[in-house]
């Protein structure tokens, strides 16, 4: 069981990579779909079986990998775009910067003071990883569309995270987080569409009239 | 009572979505408003108890919270259906019914102790007013509402993860794992130091990109800039008011922890740089609605470093975050009614509100004398209470500091305000736009309940405030 854990984990840090590489939005929503996906079952591996677990797992899955890439796409269909057109960063840059902090989030996880059990597992270096590359994605692209995937991704970290400690979060919370997240997916997506119709494009970088 | 509370606003919002007629559908907000701030009295002067599983729990700090948001947006509804009215060209729907939805949802914010629901519960307020700050559909409100969308998700996202942190410090203490309040602040003195230390860096820093904490504040006078008046007070007001209870509830935990100052530390350094940005960007603002939002980032550092000094400041930042959310409701009307009557608000264009519209110029001049905390309005009894107990527990730099900056915000304040006001009426075009019964009564009823905190508070009042300066000083709830 725990190998199967492991490699999922190290899947979800592959993920990282292949949005963090990728030019193309629609490969980009999907990499983050299968990345929630897999998060969606980690839970029923990692704890003992509850039906509060299988709750928040069909969630997941419905949110994140299936709700959360159509409303995306949707939105990147709407504004006719496909690609992430020159990025504030070349792909190679933010590649190489992603490996760095993955790396070090290795160091850095090994040096918190977890509890005895938790010492030595993938879930909080990936956690770490994930948050970073989420960060990343955020200041490293124009597009609106790419800056909610980034956002995303940050998201997914936190929840990889959350995994350690379920006890403390009750289910009628998780249910609030994962709807919180949705709604606010779709208010995004409506904005990207609005900004898509004001601009005639989705680059965030023309959002500059407002300035001191 | 509780559930009265939480859902007459969520069926006023069903109901305004249902009404037809643009006309009619306002007058749902100052219905709900009124509903709820009776029930909200009501509340506030009984005795509560928890409700089943210490989830809802009124205490006394959410009373004070609930009081001030509750009167403030019974002044915003009753606001809106004039404001509405002359508004006609927009669809008023999506405000009508999201309003309500954000005022219950602030309501849950006092009522939550389970730190988990109290951050769903933030978020709501997020997401509810997204769609209002759109209200006015050009360029310039869409590029507000995206910044203002992706900051604060993000702030609220790291805000979550503070709270994991949080949840983390009792695994990490072998405590049984929990986000209720009341237990964390029992055991807090069991808590992982670490692990409690880097959940307050992260919600300092999540919920204070909501409260626009400098340097977080970035998305702030964008939004404040660009939402209707009415959306733009309560965000000053309500919003602000609700991520500071994050907060607070957060700093609960820390005192009870009684290990460092660290949290202390923090808070006054933030608070202090939030001050001095404010001071800088007030100066030369050409914008009056952007300078309010700068105002708001200097009293949010305000209440930060009172929170910081501890002790008897945490009396003084209470009344000064009740006064806040009632003065920025003022200034937002009436900046709202002037906005409306010269079709701008560039300075440069605008002047001699006074002479055109005298109630709002007047209530604008006012508001513009409590927010600076002259007497004998409110700020200036929270705000003296704040600076004294900084000189008389050793902190003689930091009220020197927050003395220096409340001057300079003061003239830059003065600066953009006066010539707005006063002076000969600018050439520019008379739209229709007058002042009216239902545009002046509601920041009148505010400005009026400020000018009674400055020179009396009522019994009542003053006791919610003793009481909640307890919970703050690591009594347990």
């Amino acid at each position: 069981m725990t190998s199967l854990v492991d490699q999922l984990i190290v899947l979800v840090m592959l993920i990282n990579f292949a949005a963090l590489g990728s030019g193309r939005l629609a490969v980009a929503i999907r990499a983050v779909a299968i990345q929630g996906v897999i998060l969606g079952i980690l839970p029923i591996l990692v704890h003992s079986f509850s039906w509060h677990l299988v709750v928040i797992t069909g969630g997941l899955i419905l949110a994140k990998g299936i709700i959360i890439p159509w409303l995306l796409t949707g939105a990147i269909v709407r504004a006719r775009i496909s690609r992430e057109m020159e990025p504030y960063l070349g792909y190679v840059p933010t590649l190489l910067i992603g490996a760095i902090t993955t790396g070090l989030s290795f160091v850095f996880a090994a040096r918190l003071p977890l509890a005895p059990e938790h010492q030595g597992l993938l879930f909080v270096p990936a956690a770490i990883a994930t948050l970073l590359t989420g960060f990343i994605v955020l200041v490293t692209r124009r597009k609106a569309i790419s800056q909610v995937i980034g956002y995303l991704m940050l998201e997914n970290g936190i929840f990889l995270f959350g995994l350690l400690l379920t006890e403390a979060m009750p289910v009628m919370v998780e249910a609030g987080v994962l709807l919180d997240l949705i709604v606010g997916i779709f208010v995004m997506g409506i904005i990207i569409n609005q900004i898509s119709r004001e601009f005639s494009s989705i680059d965030t970088s023309r959002l500059t009239t407002l300035r001191d | 009572m509780i559930t009265g509370i939480l859902l007459i606003p969520l069926l006023g919002a069903i109901t305004a979505w249902l009404i037809p007629s643009d006309r009619s559908r306002p007058w749902v907000l100052p219905v709900v408003g009124t509903l709820h701030l009776a029930l909200t009295i009501e509340a506030a002067l009984t005795p509560t108890s928890p409700s089943v599983g210490m989830w809802l729990h009124l205490d006394a700090i959410g009373k004070l919270v609930l009081l001030s948001v509750s009167l403030l947006f019974f002044a915003s509804g009753l606001y809106a259906v004039e404001y509405l009215a002359y508004r006609r060209e927009r669809p008023n729907r999506l405000l009508c019914a999201m309003l309500p939805v954000c005022l219950s949802a602030m309501t849950l914010v006092a009522f939550a102790h389970h730190l988990g629901l109290l951050w769903v519960a933030i978020e709501t307020t997020t997401l509810t007013m997204t769609p209002l700050l759109y209200f006015n559909r050009n360029a310039r409100s869409i590029e507000a509402t995206w910044k203002y969308m992706l900051i604060c998700s993000v702030g609220i996202a790291l805000a979550l993860l503070g709270l994991l942190f949080l949840a983390y410090s009792t695994v990490v203490a072998r405590i049984e794992p929990t986000l209720l309040l009341e237990p964390l602040v029992a055991n807090a003195r069991l808590l992982s130091p670490a692990w409690l230390k880097a959940a307050f860096v992260f919600l300092l820093v999540g919920y204070g990109t909501k409260m626009g904490l400098a340097p977080l504040h970035t998305w702030k006078p964008d939004a404040y800039g660009e939402a209707p008046g009415l959306v733009g007070g309560l965000l000053a007001g309500g919003l602000v008011t609700c991520s500071f209870v994050g907060l607070l509830r957060a700093y609960q935990v820390c005192v009870a922890a009684n290990g460092t100052t660290f949290h202390r530390d923090a808070l006054v350094l933030m608070g202090l740089l939030s001050m001095a940005t404010a001071a800088v960007f007030m100066a030369r603002q050409a914008d009056f609605k952007r300078m309010l939002a700068y105002s708001s980032v200097e009293h949010v550092g305000i209440l930060a470093v009172a929170l910081g000094l501890g002790k008897g400041a945490l009396a003084g930042a209470l009344l000064h975050l009740v006064n806040n959310s009632l003065t920025k409701g003022v200034l937002f009307l009436a900046a709202a009614n002037i906005h409306r009557s010269y079709n701008s608000k560039r300075c440069e264009q605008v002047r001699g509100a006074l002479r055109r519209l005298p109630w709002s110029g007047g209530l604008f001049l006012a508001g513009f004398f409590a927010v600076t905390g002259s007497p004998p309005f409110g700020l200036f009894v929270s705000e003296f209470s704040i600076i004294s107990s900084a000189m008389t527990q050793g902190g003689e730099w930091i009220g020197g500091l927050i003395l220096f900056f409340l001057a300079a915000i003061f003239l830059g304040m003065a600066r953009t305000v006066l010539p707005v006001v006063m002076g000969e009426s600018s050439r520019i075009e008379h739209t229709g736009y007058r002042d009216r019964f239902l545009t002046v009564v509601p920041p009148l009823i505010l400005m009026g309940v400020v000018l009674m905190l400055g020179i009396w508070i009522p019994e009542p009042l003053s006791r919610l405030i003793t009481e909640g300066a307890a919970l703050l000083g690591g009594n347990v709830p």
